[in-house]
């Protein structure tokens, strides 16, 4: 037993490392077990001997190579139209801001099979925009077109948020002083806005990939599943799991990987950019 | 629940609190889900009798795990089955036969399993979960069906093959779609689908929702979707049958109620709902 002044002292000083008392390790530890147990869990259940092979088996390679050219082009789509978004959000001044900012983050929290059902009733052959579509002889339903567009559409708030964020950060003291000196709003939004949020558009993206890479829900209801075609790999491993356990274990940890290097990526380069 | 005078005490004690307060919440959340695979640890349930009473009018609580395909079939009967034991409860769980069968031999707590096909019956064998020998209790068939009306004029399979039709069928993966593989073997016409789905429920979705202009589902799935959609039928079906099974399990904690919803199944009363969904007698 020590005495009182002394045990007030120690704890001070354990509060002083990270300012936080210690028993808020206690369930933090728990939290991240619960994340890394799953995960650790199913490591244990991958067959290593047959591993390569279930991994680059036909089905496999391409569910994997289509999941990542939608994704990159999802990523592509929600940069285009995700940062004038973030602009418009963290700068403008118009009545229905907040509003509009509600609705952009909808796709966030809809269940992806809600977005998957709006989506066919958009662009699906008898949906209001499809319609129309397919008198001109675009068809997208059952196209890789249809991966994109249900990755886009749940990717889309993940790189507004995250930009948006990061400009509102960086504030708009510099853009004030660039246009004082003659700049005009395009040359301020290229030479001052933009760079300064780099970092932020880039974890945004990043973000965004990841996002658009486990889509699976949007895209089984709106796309379909074929080979090849609209088949991503989180469409693959859920068939594979009804015939072979062993293969879905086993592209689930690709999957994992993949994910693990995101991860890394955005913390590595842009991380201190999310705000 | 006293309360410390000092400050740096009351975080102490919250700090306590708080961790066994998550102890508990663990130890709750795993007797939860052990306890009842193990056989009655008398759940807080009001209605669990302490010993399978002898029929009839047993008393406790039935988990039944089904294919999805069962649903509205296996509902009514359930219904019919607390009628005629009052003291007994139903719960189902609703799910794919292959996804049924990997919690089944994970441990899942339950009484009864009916598959949608032969092949999810033996790998639950296999598996070691089986009680006795499964029962074959009703059988199913496919069907092509199109968007109401059949604007495309679909009159049989090959019909299928033309070029400006959007086909959806289920992945060979799964029950569906096996019998989709069987039925173009034994007609030598190959399909070029735009989509293979996972769950027949999806092909059916697909066809509703007028994304896709025909697709091939159960006769009973065709029959549930009421008007939304056309079936038409087609003599090459009746090549593939899809038998449904189900059996007792060894893990039952209700081994009578589970023979006595068994019996009702088999039997006319149950028959009779399966035949009103569309279901075809077991062979």
């Amino acid at each position: 037993m020590t005495t009182v002044p002394d045990a007030v002292r120690r704890r001070g000083r354990t509060a002083s490392a990270s300012g936080l008392p210690g028993w808020v390790f206690l369930p933090a530890a728990l939290g991240g077990l619960f994340i890394v147990l799953p995960l650790v869990a199913m490591l244990a259940r991958v067959q290593w001997s047959q591993f390569a092979a279930l991994i680059t088996s036909d089905s496999s390679v391409d569910a994997l190579w289509l999941s990542l050219k939608t994704s990159t082009a999802s990523t592509v789509l929600c940069v285009l139209l995700g940062t004038p978004m973030a602009l418009v959000l963290a700068r403008a001044r118009f009545p229905g801001l907040r509003l509009a900012r509600s609705l952009v983050l909808l796709p966030l929290v809809l269940p992806p099979v809600v977005g998957g059902i709006a989506l066919i009733y958009t662009f699906g052959r008898q949906g209001l925009l499809g319609s129309s579509l397919e008198v001109l002889g675009i068809r997208v339903a059952f196209t890789t077109t249809a991966v994109v567009i249900a990755q886009t559409f749940v990717a889309l708030p993940f790189l507004v948020l995250s930009l948006e964020g990061s400009l509102r950060s960086a504030g708009r003291r510099y853009e004030a002083v660039a246009a004082t000196l003659g700049a005009t709003p395009t040359t301020v939004l290229r030479r001052v806005s933009l760079p300064l949020v780099l970092p932020g558009l880039f974890s945004g993206a990043v973000l965004a990939f990841a996002r658009a890479l486990g889509e699976f829900g949007a895209t089984l209801t709106f796309a379909g599943s074929l080979q090849g075609v609209t088949r991503t790999l989180p469409l693959e491993i859920y068939l594979q799991r009804e015939s072979d356990a062993d293969a879905a274990v086993a592209l689930s940890l690709v999957l994992v990987v993949v994910a693990v290097l995101i991860v890394l990526a955005t913390r590595g380069r842009g991380g201190e950019g999310v705000r | 629940m006293s309360r410390s005078p000092s400050g740096r005490g009351g975080r102490r004690v919250a700090g306590v609190v708080l961790a066994i307060g998550t102890a508990l919440a663990l130890a709750a959340c795993s007797s939860g889900s052990s306890g009842s695979t193990t056989t009655a640890t008398a759940p807080t349930g009001s209605a669990q009798a302490s010993a399978p009473v002898s029929a009839p009018g047993a008393t406790g609580t039935l988990t039944v795990f089904a294919a999805a395909s069962l649903k509205a079939t296996f509902t009514e009967i359930g219904q019919t089955f607390q009628e005629q034991n009052p003291g007994a409860t139903v719960t189902f769980n609703f799910a794919g036969s292959s996804d049924l069968v990997t919690q089944l031999t994970s441990g899942a707590p339950a009484d009864v399993f009916a598959a949608a096909d032969q092949k999810n019956m033996t790998k639950a064998v296999d598996g070691g979960v089986i009680d006795g020998t499964a029962v074959n209790f009703a059988s199913n068939t496919l069907t092509i069906v199109t968007q109401p009306g059949n604007p495309k004029g679909i009159t049989g399979f090959a019909d299928l093959t033309a070029s400006d039709l959007q086909v959806v069928v289920c992945a060979p993966q799964v029950p569906c779609g096996s019998a989709t593989t069987k039925v173009e073997q034994s007609t030598g016409v190959t399909l070029a689908p735009v989509s293979e789905e996972s769950s027949v429920t999806d092909v059916l979705n697909k066809v509703q929702t007028g994304q896709a202009d025909a697709g091939l589902v159960y006769v009973t799935d065709a029959k549930g979707a009421g008007d939304k959609v056309t079936a038409v039928s087609f003599p090459e079906a009746a090549t593939v049958v899809n038998v449904y099974p189900i059996a007792a399990l060894t893990q039952a904690t209700q081994p009578e109620l589970a023979a006595q919803f068994i019996a009702l199944v088999t039997g006319p009363d149950g028959q009779q709902v399966l035949q009103d969904a569309g279901f075809a007698p077991a062979p």
